[in-house]
């Protein structure tokens, strides 16, 4: 399987053009990173994002940027890890630096503040759109299906940590498996 | 030192953040006020910032601060150092699981986390939907614009799809929307 090897630059831009079209967290990167990085790219596949999201929710650190190193490292090791993570970092310490000053007064204008309403309008209805994709692959049986109701639920009625949730739901996954191997 | 202080301060926050930014804004808030870099209001201000500037809301939350306390090279070090903990902590993940990944158990893991991760993310979606719409959970206060608003780019989304069998892209969507937020609560 020896394919033309991903330049590292074309790495650095596309993470860059990740970070300017992210507006929230890692969450809200997950329709921009499934068109990106799966359609597009073919850097990997939308099973591999989600085992990028599982273990970006239960070790410490920023999910976006746990994303671009995995993506990064898979694609050139770990200089490819590096030169993401820069590119994703990038657009925010040029835009950031440039506005600190400036976005004071900028923020206050009403028509920015519409336009800022009306992008966070949207940023919720891509994760919900991105999800309900991605529900096929994840929940593929009674079990899987009760985890995810369970986790749901939980998720909207009562107010703790999501690293609670992953804990669990791997616990979880280990005890159907035992279960699974006895049964037979 | 300004530049070291900024360092170790985002160095712990990119350690203990567990599951998004919005877990971690109690600790920054503690990192902050340790130093004495900003009022409490000041801080709240610069999250919503955060929030509202492109890209992840922690680097931007870093780069703000460090920008504000010491210039560019500060916004530099604080938002290296935010970054430095993910990346290190993914490098070793892919070095330990490079054999574990096809490991039964490891396989068993994702198979219970990767329905849960599912389950967050839209249990957040759904949540913040609703508090655009219709305010927060047990304090209703409808938000007509924000429903048209959603309605809409519901409808564009679908509507695109049908016509031309292609997915609209996310980032036309997000541009739309910010010409419709523009319009619709100028009216």
């Amino acid at each position: 399987m020896k394919e033309k090897e991903t330049s590292l630059s074309l790495l650095f831009w596309t993470f860059a053009k990740m970070g300017i079209m992210t507006f929230g967290g890692g969450y809200a990167m997950l329709p921009i990173l499934q068109r990106e990085v799966v359609e597009n790219r073919h850097w990997a596949t939308e099973e591999e994002i989600m085992d990028y999201y599982a273990i970006g929710q239960c070790t410490p650190g920023i999910i976006a940027v746990n994303t671009a190193t995995f993506i990064g490292q898979k694609k050139r090791g770990s200089i490819g890890g590096i030169v993401s993570t820069l590119g994703l970092v990038f657009p925010s310490l040029v835009i950031i630096s440039v506005l600190a000053g400036l976005i004071t007064n900028f923020s206050h204008l009403v028509w920015v503040q519409n336009a800022f309403t009306g992008i966070q309008v949207c940023v919720c209805v891509l994760i919900v759109n991105a999800v309900t994709k991605l529900l096929k692959k994840s929940v593929v049986d009674k079990q899987t299906a009760l985890i995810f109701v369970v986790v749901l639920v939980g998720g909207i009625f009562v107010n703790i940590s999501p690293a609670w949730f992953v804990i669990i739901a791997a616990a979880v996954g280990i005890i159907l498996k035992n279960l699974e191997v006895k049964g037979r | 030192m300004i530049y070291l202080d900024l360092f170790f301060g985002f160095l712990k926050v990119g350690c203990f953040t567990f599951g998004g930014a919005y877990g971690a804004i109690p600790l920054i808030r503690d990192v902050v006020m340790f130093y004495g870099w900003l009022s409490d209001e000041m801080l709240t201000y610069m999250i919503a910032v955060s929030e509202s500037t492109p890209g992840p809301i922690m680097v931007n939350l870093a780069t703000y601060i460090g920008s504000n306390r010491a210039g560019f090279w500060g916004a530099v070090v604080a938002s290296l150092a935010v970054v430095l903990p993910s990346f290190l902590i993914i490098l070793l993940v892919t070095v330990l699981l490079k054999n574990a990944w096809e490991n039964k158990y490891a396989q068993a893991v994702l198979r219970g986390l990767k329905p849960c991760v599912i389950g967050i993310v839209l249990a957040t979606g759904i949540y913040m939907v609703f508090g655009n719409c219709f305010g927060k959970i047990f304090a209703i206060n409808i938000n007509l614009q924000a429903i048209i608003i959603t309605v809409l780019l519901v409808a564009a989304m679908f509507t695109y799809k049908k016509v031309t069998n292609k997915k609209l892209s996310p980032i036309m969507l997000i541009i739309a929307a910010a010409f419709l937020g523009m319009g619709i609560y100028a009216i």
